[in-house]
């Protein structure tokens, strides 16, 4: 279908005139290239940073849980004992 | 009115700037004065319209925040700015190119319609230095806003001007006396600059979003590491943080 267009349409007069409209349209898409190039860039640093972010936070989440853990364990400790309270916390 | 998103926006986009190219060259008749290099007409004279049309809409959200204190319309701003100011890098050399292959010469100095361009480019080439010279947020967003809005309202006082003076160097295209443009060559400049307008709301949505994106990461990542807010004016505080919501 393309190829029948292309048939049906004039010749593009690629002579003096022609090199100058193609570099207007070329210098047009060369700019909408660079802008999606730095976009992308941007996209890039966005999922980098979004990666460390994650990563930040599930190592506070499992230290988060292995503190709860380690609490849990001291207070199983205490109460063998004889501490009910636990941990042995505000012995002072 | 429900927005559209970018994914739809970007084809309609694509499909009037595809549609209007094809237009371009195989549906609008060559220029019985210029010949084919009026073809440059599509692309330059849009480009130029909505680079001009979009400082007035950067005024106009200056207006808004001005008004409000909202740092939203501060952000849209200074992104319509921006983008303005890229297209009119294109508006530049597409002129240069048109003026090169009409006139034999890449400039032309005593052409007002060119230098009054150049001379609103140079002005919002100044915004970002002004912005930026600025180290409080609030105030840097309040200045800027008061540059917005006085040099929007350069932009049709500029295009009143040059219209007053009647050059006979630069072509009238729109109204001549012999009718201005034919029907066909009106359908495809429409078309064009329908999709070069769709162009620059695209990436004025994008630009925003991506700002957003950014300032929501830098507040995540100081609610993880439970780091206290920058100081205003600080790296990654250009913008407001939370004020990039797209238009």
């Amino acid at each position: 279908m393309a190829a029948a267009l292309l048939a049906q349409a004039p010749a593009l007069p690629l002579d003096d005139a022609g090199e100058y409209v193609a570099a207007a349209y070329i210098v047009f898409v060369l700019l909408l290239v660079v802008y999606v190039g730095i976009m992308a860039a941007k996209l890039a640093r966005i999922s980098r940073e979004l990666e460390e972010l994650a990563a930040l936070a599930e190592g506070k989440e499992q230290g988060a849980r292995s503190e709860e853990q380690r609490a849990a364990g001291s207070t199983e400790q205490g109460a063998r004992d004889g501490d009910p309270v636990g941990a042995g916390e505000g012995r002072g | 009115m429900k927005t559209l998103s970018l994914r739809t926006l970007s084809i309609i986009c694509a499909v009037l700037i595809g549609g209007g190219f094809a237009l371009v060259f195989f549906y609008a008749p060559n220029d019985a004065d210029q010949g084919f290099i009026q073809k440059i007409f599509y692309l330059h004279v849009p480009l130029a319209i909505v680079a001009l049309v979009g400082f007035v809409v950067a005024a106009i959200h200056a207006i808004r925040h001005l008004r409000s204190g909202d740092p939203v319309h501060d952000a849209r701003s200074y992104v319509s700015i921006h983008t303005s100011v890229i297209f009119g890098v294109a508006v530049l050399v597409t002129g240069a190119i048109w003026a090169k292959a009409s006139w034999g010469q890449w400039w032309v100095w005593d052409e007002p319609t060119l230098v009054s361009f150049l001379i609103v480019f140079l002005l919002y080439a100044t915004y970002y230095p002004l912005r930026y010279a600025i180290e409080d947020r609030e105030r840097q967003a309040r200045y800027a806003s008061v540059f917005a809005v006085t040099a929007g309202a350069f932009v049709p006082l500029n295009f009143i001007a040059v219209r007053a003076a009647e050059s006979l160097v630069h072509p009238r295209t729109f109204a001549t006396a012999e009718g201005g443009l034919p029907p066909k060559m009106w359908l495809t400049f429409l078309v064009c600059l329908a999709g070069i307008a769709a162009l620059w709301f695209i990436l004025v949505r994008f630009e925003l979003t991506a700002k957003r994106t950014s300032a929501q990461l830098s507040r995540l990542r100081r609610a993880l590491d439970g780091t206290p807010p920058p100081v205003a004016g600080g790296v990654g505080t250009r913008i407001a943080p939370g004020a990039t919501t797209a238009s």
